[in-house]
Parts: C-alpha cells; sequence; structure tokens
C-alpha cells in the first residue's frame, strides 16, 4: 500500500538515481584511500586515484647508466642501453616525450638528440633504448638524469601493506600498535559487560527504594562528557600508582562505557518476559540462579550489542588511550595515536598513510559488515526515547 | 610482561573477581538469612531489601568513581589553581575570567555552535532522506549499509580519508584530490579547502555529516516502518501526493524520534575532538571547545582554565540531559 504513490515510473526513477547518487557520495571517499593504499608513491603523485584502473600519462625520472659502462668505438666513447630499465616494474611502455632539464622535462620528442653539458650528446627513442656518445671520455659516478613521460600501465601492489605491517619500521610499522589496540580494546570490551548485566538486572525485575532515580541517574550520565573525566582521572591514576598505562585505559573505558552498557541491557532484560522470572522465582531458583541461568542467556542479543558497541568505540578511540595510556616512550602508542603522527610527519605520503589508516579500519569494517544486525538493534535500543 | 598477555589475565582475572564477588556476596546473604526455618518470611524480606545493592555495588562504584566524582573535582578545579610547590588555592571565577578574554575561546565557542546549527540539522536530513529512499528500492538494504558504514570508521581515519579528498596541488599539477580535480574539470583554480577562513569550518563538518548520516538513516528508518499503514492508506485515498504524505503524515508521526536522532548528535557535536585535531588541530580558525580544552591541559597545562572549558562543555550539554532524563521518566510511568 505504501508504493502505490510511488509508483509512478518517474518518481521511482527519480528515487533509484537519488539514493544511487547518495551512496556513490559516501562510498568515494573510502573508495579512494582503498584504492591509494594499494599505489606507489609514483603513481599516487602523478595521477588522481580514480585513474588507478587505466594506463596513465607519467613523468619518471630515470638514469643512464654510469660512467664506468661506456666503451671506446674509434674515438667515441659510447654509452648504449635502455633507460627503461632504471624505472623497474613501472616502466611505461613506450616513451611520448623527454627531457634532461627539470625546467623542461618534455623537451624533446623520441629520436631527438639533446647536447649534453659535458659535450656529449644523447639520443632517446620511444621504446627507452638511448644512445650517449662523446669524444671525451664521459665522467661522473652517476649516470646522466633524463626526465621521461610516457603511458603507464595500470598496476597495483602490496608493497604498502608489507612495508606497513611488516617491516618493523618504528615510524611507519603500524605492527606494535595494531597488537597495542588490540591489547586496549578486548579487556575494556569484557569487563564492562559483566559488571553492567548484573546492575541491569536489579534495575529491571528487583524492587528497592530509589530505583527511578538510580535508572534516571544512568540516563543522565549517558550525556556526560567525558572531557571532564580527564584530568581528576589521571590525577587519581597517579595518585594510587596506576600510573599511565593499559590497566588505566582499561578502567577508564570500563567507566566511560558503563552508562550506555547499564541503559542497553536494562531496557532489555526489563522486555523479558515476566511470567519466565516469576515461575523461576516461585519454583525457589535464588537470584543469582535466575540471573546466570535465564537472565544471561535470553540477553545475549542485547550482550552482543553492546560488545560490538564498546569495541568499536575503544578501537576506534583517540583521546582516552593518549590521556590515559601513551607515555612519553611512545611504546603503548595505539594505531589511532600512530595515524596522527603520520599525518604530522608524513603528511604529503599518501602511500604509507592511506595504508596505515586503512589497516586501522579493517576490524571494524569487518565486525561492522559481520554484525550489522546487531548494530542496528543496539543503537535503536540504545537511543533515549 | 607482554602487554598481551597482561591484557589476558587481566580479562581472567576481572572475570574471577567479579563472578566471585557476586557469587560469594549472594551466597553470603543466602547463608547470613536463610530463606527456611522459622524466621524464613523475615529474612526473606531482609535479603530482598540487601540484594538489589549487592547486585548494583560494582556498577555503582565504578560509575560514582569514574563519571561522578569527576564532575565535581573538575568544578573544584576550575575555581582553584595550582600553587608553585603543591597544592591549591581558590581564587574564584579568576579562570572563567581569564578564558572569557582570550580571542582562541570565543573563536571555538563561536565554531562550535556554527557546527550544533548545521551538523545535527544535516545529518537528520540526510539520515531521513535515505530512510525513506532506501526503503522503496529493492537494493536498499545494500544502499543502508554503504551509507550506515561509516559509522564504523574511527573519526581519525574519517580524517585521513577526507584530507585524500580535500588534497590540493599548486595550479597546473595533476591533482590528486578528488574535490579539486572536479573543481578542475569544472574549469575552476584548485583550492587548499582547509585553509578558508571560515569554509574550513564547513569541510571539517562534512565529515562529521558523513559519519553521522548512517546513524540516523537506521532510527529514522525504524520509526518509519513502525507508523501504522493506516494513516498512509487513508491519506492516499484522500488524494495526497507522495511530498504531502512524507511531509503531513509521516513526519509529524515520527517527531519525537526525529528529536532523539536531533540530540543524540548534538552531543557528540559539543563533543568533537578527534576530527579538528587531526585535520587541522584548530588552526586557520577552526578551533572548538574540546580541542581547546586539550590544548589548555595538555600542551600549555592550565588545569584551572582547562577545566573551566571542560565546564562550558557541560553547561551545554546540561539542557539535553534534563531534556533526556524527562522523556525517560515519562516513558517509565
Amino acid at each position: 500500500m505504501n508504493n502505490i504513490a510511488g509508483n509512478k515510473p518517474a518518481l521511482v526513477w527519480l528515487t533509484h538515481l537519488s539514493v544511487a547518487f547518495m551512496v556513490i557520495l559516501w562510498i568515494l571517499p573510502t573508495l579512494g584511500l582503498f584504492v591509494s593504499s594499494f599505489r606507489n608513491a609514483d603513481q599516487i603523485a602523478g595521477s588522481g586515484w580514480w585513474r588507478a584502473l587505466f594506463p596513465t600519462e607519467q613523468t619518471l625520472t630515470l638514469r643512464t647508466a654510469p660512467a664506468d659502462t661506456q666503451v671506446q668505438e674509434g674515438d667515441l666513447y659510447v654509452i648504449d642501453g635502455n633507460i627503461f630499465e632504471d624505472a623497474g616494474e613501472n616502466a611505461p611502455e613506450t616513451l611520448s616525450t623527454w627531457g634532461t632539464s627539470s625546467r623542461d622535462v618534455a623537451a624533446y620528442v623520441p629520436g631527438d638528440t639533446a647536447e649534453l653539458r659535458d659535450g656529449s650528446t644523447l639520443t632517446v627513442e620511444a621504446d627507452g633504448s638511448y644512445h650517449q656518445e662523446s669524444t671525451q671520455p664521459i665522467e661522473g659516478s652517476r649516470g646522466q638524469r633524463v626526465f621521461v613521460t610516457g603511458s603507464v600501465p595500470p598496476s597495483l601492489t602490496f608493497e604498502n601493506y608489507d612495508r606497513v605491517l611488516f617491516s618493523g619500521s618504528s615510524t611507519d610499522g603500524m605492527q606494535r600498535a595494531f597488537f597495542n589496540t588490540l591489547t586496549v580494546t578486548i579487556p575494556a570490551t569484557v569487563i564492562p559487560i559483566l559488571v553492567a548485566a548484573f546492575a541491569a538486572y536489579a534495575l529491571a525485575w528487583m524492587d528497592f527504594k530509589g530505583r527511578a532515580l538510580l535508572i534516571a541517574a544512568i540516563v543522565a550520565l549517558l550525556v556526560v562528557p567525558l572531557q571532564l573525566a580527564l584530568i581528576p582521572l589521571l590525577k587519581l591514576h597517579l595518585n594510587i600508582g596506576i600510573g599511565k598505562g593499559y590497566m588505566g585505559v582499561w578502567l577508564a573505558h570500563t567507566g566511560f562505557g558503563l552508562p550506555m552498557a547499564v541503559y542497553l541491557l536494562r531496557n532489555y532484560i526489563a522486555g523479558l518476559p515476566r511470567d519466565i522470572i516469576e515461575n523461576a522465582r516461585v519454583d525457589g531458583a535464588t537470584e543469582f540462579q535466575i540471573f546466570t541461568r535465564i537472565i544471561l542467556p535470553l540477553s545475549f542479543p542485547a550482550l552482543a550489542s553492546f560488545a560490538i558497541f564498546q569495541f568499536l568505540w575503544t578501537w576506534n578511540d583517540l583521546l582516552v588511550a593518549k590521556v590515559f595510556l601513551i607515555d612519553a616512550s611512545g611504546q603503548t602508542t595505539v594505531m589511532t595515536a600512530q595515524i596522527v603522527e603520520l599525518m604530522g610527519t608524513r603528511g604529503g605520503d599518501w602511500e604509507i598513510l592511506a595504508t596505515a589508516a586503512f589497516v586501522s579500519i579493517a576490524v571494524p569494517l569487518f565486525v561492522f559488515f559481520f554484525m550489522q544486525k546487531y548494530l542496528v538493534r543496539g543503537l535503536l535500543a540504545g537511543s533515549v526515547k | 610482561m607482554a602487554p598481551a598477555l597482561q591484557g589476558l589475565l587481566t580479562i581472567v582475572i576481572g572475570i574471577s573477581v567479579c563472578v566471585g564477588y557476586f557469587f560469594g556476596s549472594n551466597l553470603l546473604l543466602d547463608t547470613l538469612f536463610p530463606p527456611r526455618g522459622p524466621k524464613a518470611g523475615r529474612n526473606t524480606n531482609i535479603a530482598n531489601l540487601i540484594r538489589p545493592w549487592l547486585f548494583l555495588f560494582p556498577a555503582l562504584f565504578a560509575l560514582g568513581l569514574y563519571l561522578m566524582y569527576p564532575v565535581v573535582e573538575t568544578m573544584r578545579l576550575s575555581l582553584t589553581s595550582r600553587v608553585p610547590g603543591g597544592g591549591y588555592e581558590w581564587i574564584g571565577l579568576a579562570n572563567y575570567i581569564q578564558m572569557f578574554q582570550e580571542p582562541k575561546f570565543w573563536e571555538a565557542m563561536g565554531n562550535n555552535l556554527l557546527w550544533l546549527l548545521v551538523v545535527p540539522g544535516m545529518s537528520t536530513v540526510f539520515g531521513l532522506l535515505a530512510a525513506q529512499l532506501t526503503d522503496r528500492i529493492s537494493w536498499g538494504s545494500i544502499a543502508k549499509s554503504i551509507i550506515f558504514m561509516p559509522m564504523a570508521i574511527s573519526f581519525v581515519g574519517a580524517s585521513v580519508i577526507w584530507k585524500l579528498v580535500y588534497d590540493a596541488r599548486p595550479e597546473g599539477q595533476e591533482q590528486i584530490g578528488i574535490l579539486n580535480a572536479f573543481v578542475v574539470w569544472l574549469g575552476g583554480t584548485p583550492e587548499t579547502w582547509l585553509t578558508i577562513p571560515f569554509w574550513n569550518n564547513f569541510f571539517l563538518m562534512v565529515v562529521l555529516i558523513w559519519i553521522q548520516s548512517g546513524f540516523a538513516m537506521v532510527i529514522l528508518s525504524a520509526a518509519l516502518r513502525g507508523i501504522p499503514e493506516e494513516t498512509v492508506e487513508a491519506a492516499i485515498i484522500d488524494g495526497a501526493n507522495p511530498l504531502q504524505i512524507f511531509f503531513k503524515i509521516k513526519v509529524p508521526q515520527i517527531r519525537s524520534t526525529i528529536m532523539v536522532v536531533w540530540t543524540t548528535i548534538t552531543v557528540i557535536v559539543l563533543k568533537i575532538f578527534d576530527i579538528v585535531f587531526a585535520m587541522t588541530n584548530g588552526q586557520w580558525g577552526t578551533q572548538v571547545l574540546a580541542n581547546y580544552m586539550y590544548d589548555k591541559l595538555f600542551i600549555a597545562r592550565d588545569w584551572g582554565v582547562g577545566s573551566a572549558s571542560a565546564i562550558v562543555i557541560m553547561v551545554l550539554v546540561l539542557p539535553i540531559l534534563v531534556w533526556n532524563v524527562r522523556n525517560a521518566r515519562r516513558e517509565m510511568n
């Protein structure tokens, strides 16, 4: 019935088009970073990521063979070779223009002969082969610099991931930060669940004075900005000897996650059928038994929802980790902090930045796509009505 | 000890302590006041009086220590100043007065206000649009997943993603940021978007709108589906067109849900930190309150003014807090 009004073909088309437009708009930014993480620095700087699957016109800086490869032919000193050998995998198939000065990289077309500063001449052909000759011995330890513009076939590489994940480099490497993040996340997800579940059961099914007031307090705490907690708690941690470290960040995440956990679980547990609980009470089950044997198994969907929330939130967190965990040594840095660092120190090196960011995004995206059902359910139950 | 091992140990110890506490305390209660024997009735009553607090204690303790105490302590810190050599002295409102005289604070206030005006509204509008449109097409659930996806991405990750979108190369060079490439394709000149005064704030807001629209869509889509069919059918029979049905029948019926989405995103906006910290760090006139506070606390190490700005954030959140509590109470009654 809902669709009757929307059955006009023009309107249906408009709907499809607008949704398609919105979807493209929403996915393009992420796709850009994803594609960039599979390209090398030259490719990223040479062309937009949207051209990654097409051949691109690129200007490469290459060198001829060094002077010690020269051979003497009559009174001429000669170096022959192929300029593309210097480009490795990234070599273009053919070149369209070339030059010897960075001020005019497209000074010559294939077949032209350039006069070099040391008096020798250089000829480069379209297939990359070159011929350098001179009446004097050619000098210099490195070969002549040649700027080559040509069409480079598309190629994608795992090099960046290799560098970021396995090189062990302390500046680019994300390996340690990845495990640090994991170390923060798992206890910070598991511990609040149990604490919150007991409290939620008491708030949902036990009658006592002040219950309504406590529920109201939980709702209020849901929106208290955690910014207020930073200094007092850091002071507390320093005073009682926890200092900056994993213990501190676990406790902080537990405290900050609790209002949401209690609220979400209470809503769910309060909605369980009254009969089950009353029958169990009549049958002589203790409250502890009711909780562990009936409430916990039945609340699995809500527990899963909260677990996903807390996982995403602790995995993606920057502020709490910066304040409670990361000390001057930098040994305990997490991925978000490492990425911000990279943005500062290697802002232009997109191949490293994109890959590092994608390593940190990949895990939440995986969780998201496989457990979307629970996430949606949690969102619906968790927003204050 | 390796942190991973320490983490594992913490999980095991944490869970054992929790289970042990709950099990032990309940057992103790049942032993002290057994629900049988001559005093069974009285004992049960006493046990029922105590038991809720046994269940609640760990959560209440953690909430009190990690959220309630800091609010009070921050309030106190904002009214004091550190004395060299240790200790604090009461200085009344001097921190606030100093803060109110700083132009950077007013820049942050102004920007936060701008964020408040734009982000919750735009996110809700996009979310509502997406919810309404995707519900009517066959591939709607895929579209929903894609629009919802940024919710899983960290603010820092989103900052990197959008920094690539906004990337600028000097004029004449190949643009690798898609926004500048588009502008150049249209015949314009490339801009460094994040340094344009005033407008750069909007380029930062886009990131949060991009993230939060999915949240709005999910909540509003559920609300739209909860609308009674009869109301829509009646409107169709009366000859209403699709736009009228949407704005005059559907939207009024989900108004309370729209408010929920709006206020939730408003709270997020008031606390926004990571995006600004990672993309501009408050330069070029993009400072916001949470980042101002971070600067004061951890860069300038001025705990007094830092705490005062945290209190400002709290005061701004307060109306929503009161509104939420009132709604929750009405719902329960």
